[in-house]
């Protein structure tokens, strides 16, 4: 090696040289997160399947006491219950064994937030997504000696009250979401938008 | 390369030096001394590559047929049962393959926790073997998405739920890993393409590090011992014999034997009662009705079983999914809890011999309170059952170090 070699290699500024090495590769790092946007932004819902989460509008005129209806809203079913008198009544007597009896935890919104947890005693609205891992609770109005009837989920067996409320100890950790909806006349309910709102 | 056979100008000498084709064959496959006293359990880790090609192999096939959409997926797997010519069969193959996969791992896996087969200098070989497990079972959940069936849409349901569990971001995440509100004709393209493309390639590369972190420190044996330490004057270890012919020979025996258990299941139970196949897959998936009962394939059922046994927390449902997911880490660490001085269970003492059946016990009872229906007294079970499940891990850095171990020989025994 000739001494002209060595002077050149001592001469190579090393700190210079990681210098520039450290900032490409911070460069290059931030353009690589900036590629994975697109790949990332593109897993979330498409404007179609947002368009398709649009809110409904559901009849309640032909349903007769005690009976419940599902309404389809973002893929999700919604039930509607007319509940009857001794329905409503039950919902004080069993608050005891209940997590959650006067509905604490935001799952309604501000105008379901009451004993019955709807607008009108009368009408449930509730979607059918149980709070634990998003099955659909059967609706089980049949009254036996230790069941007031209800909701069952049959995933895990998480019970719910007439007006979805969680019974203590079971999977589920709260009461069942009561959706967003309003009344555009006495028997059109909308639901997905909230009372007071613009549908 | 002073090879004899390589020196008359051949083919072969033409390859070698342009591609290290007989270099690789000697050094991995003709002269890769394995130990000898290799007995069943060393069965399983061939099966695996076994299974792992009539799953792509058979998996090729079934995308021919198969339409990846809402509308059509259900009825694109009738059409393939029924219409393809032998698209029943490629597609029992598959299913059946994929519980065959599950059968093999676990016991792949059970093989190096008799043995300590993770225990240095092979912690490394055991994490990437973890890793491919990890994968394996985020490869079936999403395949059992797509056929469409109530099973299949309620599962993933589920499953997904669990990730909008997380605290403050759960909501958010869930939609965007399905695309949706709900699980829908958007999850199950992605799911398609995850499944078909993106997870089974990592599947191969990890399949690939695997080997290769095998082939740095060799096989463990039923003795636990390195037999590296001991070599004659080749420098070939002395309880070692070359893994061809040797082992290629003895794990074709291996292969004849699953192939026939393999076709019992697949000709005559494809199904296997409902645990391979569940009876809710064979009705379309219906976003508004949930099937009566829930579960999920047979090889999920315990740690889907250590999910339900931890009741919520403050409001959430997260402490389970918490417990679930740590039931898998635990094993990613098990190189380190493991304390003992020897590996293999011939010389451990009573307490890991105790703890391991125990350990399988709670495995296998979990498993099947996974696929029961929730009462108050499987619950309390489960939650037994999840205790001793974890017991086995966070005790043994100190059950290891008591237990009295039986001193080790220098050479293998048979």
């Amino acid at each position: 090696m000739s001494s002209e070699t060595v002077e050149k290699i001592e001469s190579v500024d090393l700190g210079r040289r990681r210098f520039l090495t450290a900032t490409t590769a911070v460069v290059g790092a931030v353009g690589a997160a900036y590629v994975a946007v697109p790949f990332l932004g593109s897993w979330s819902p498409s404007k179609k399947a947002i368009a398709a989460g649009a809110p409904v509008e559901a009849d309640i005129s032909k349903l007769e006491v005690g009976q419940a209806i599902k309404v389809e809203w973002r893929g999700k079913s919604v039930i509607i219950l007319r509940r009857d008198e001794t329905m409503i009544n039950t919902l004080k007597e069993i608050e005891p064994m209940l997590l959650d009896p006067a509905s604490e935890a935001l799952q309604q919104p501000a105008y379901a937030k009451n004993d019955y947890r709807s607008v009108n005693p009368d009408y449930l609205v509730l979607l059918s997504w149980c709070t634990h891992l998003g099955c659909s609770p059967t609706y089980t109005p049949e009254v036996t000696a230790d069941w007031a009837g209800g909701f069952i989920c049959p995933c895990h067996g998480s019970k719910f009250d007439m007006a979805g409320r969680v019974y203590n100890g079971m999977p589920a950790p709260s009461n069942m979401i009561v959706p967003p909806h309003q009344y555009l006349t006495d028997t059109q309910v909308l639901i997905g938008v909230d009372q007071g709102e613009k549908g | 390369m002073s090879d004899s056979a390589n020196n008359n100008g051949g083919f072969m000498e033409w390859l070698d030096e342009r591609y290290p084709a007989t270099k690789v064959w000697k050094e991995h496959i003709a002269e890769y001394y394995a130990p000898k006293n290799f007995n069943f359990w060393y069965f399983f880790g061939g099966l695996a590559m076994l299974v792992l090609v009539n799953q792509i192999v058979t998996g090729i096939w079934l995308t021919m047929s198969y339409d990846p959409t809402a509308d059509g997926a259900f009825a694109s797997v009738e059409y393939i049962m029924r219409d393809v010519n032998w698209g029943w069969l490629l597609r029992y193959m598959h299913s059946t393959g994929a519980s065959a996969f599950f059968v093999v791992i676990y016991l792949h896996m059970f093989r190096a926790m008799l043995y300590g087969s993770y225990r240095a200098p092979r912690e490394l070989l055991w994490i990437f073997g973890m890793i491919i497990y990890v994968l394996l079972m985020a490869e079936a959940f999403m395949g059992y998405l797509l056929p469409w069936g109530q099973m299949s849409y309620w599962g993933a349901q589920v499953i997904i739920n669990l990730f909008s569990t997380v605290p403050f971001i759960g909501e958010e995440l869930g939609i965007w890993i399905r695309g949706d509100y709900v699980v829908s004709g958007a999850t199950l393209t992605r799911f398609f393409a995850l499944h078909v493309v993106a997870v089974p390639i990592a599947i191969l590369l990890m399949v690939f590090l695997h080997l290769v972190a095998l082939h740095k420190v060799g096989s463990n044996n039923p003795d636990g011992i390195e037999i590296k330490a001991n070599k004659d004057e080749n420098g070939i270890p002395k309880d070692g014999i070359p893994f061809h012919p040797y082992y290629t020979v003895k794990d074709i025996m291996g292969v004849a034997g699953f192939l026939i258990l393999f076709s019992l299941v697949l000709f005559f139970a494809p199904e296997m009662g409902g645990f391979f196949l569940e009876p809710p897959n064979f009705l379309p998936a219906d976003s508004l009705t949930t099937p009566e009962h829930i579960a999920p394939v047979w090889y999920f059922t315990p740690y889907y079983a250590i999910l339900r046994a931890i009741p919520s927390i403050a409001g959430s449902a997260f402490p389970g999914v918490v417990a679930m997911f740590l039931a898998i880490i635990m094993l990613f660490l098990l190189p380190w809890l493991d304390k003992s001085p020897v590996k293999s269970i011939r010389y451990r003492g009573w307490i890991y011999k105790l703890m391991l059946t125990l350990f399988v016990i709670s495995f296998v009872v979990l498993g099947y309170l996974g696929v029961q229906a929730p009462t108050d007294a499987l619950t309390l079970l489960a939650r037994v059952m999840t205790f001793i499940y974890f017991l086995f891990f966070f005790a043994m850095p100190w059950y290891t170090k008591l237990d009295k171990t039986k001193p080790v020989p220098e050479r293998v025994t048979h």
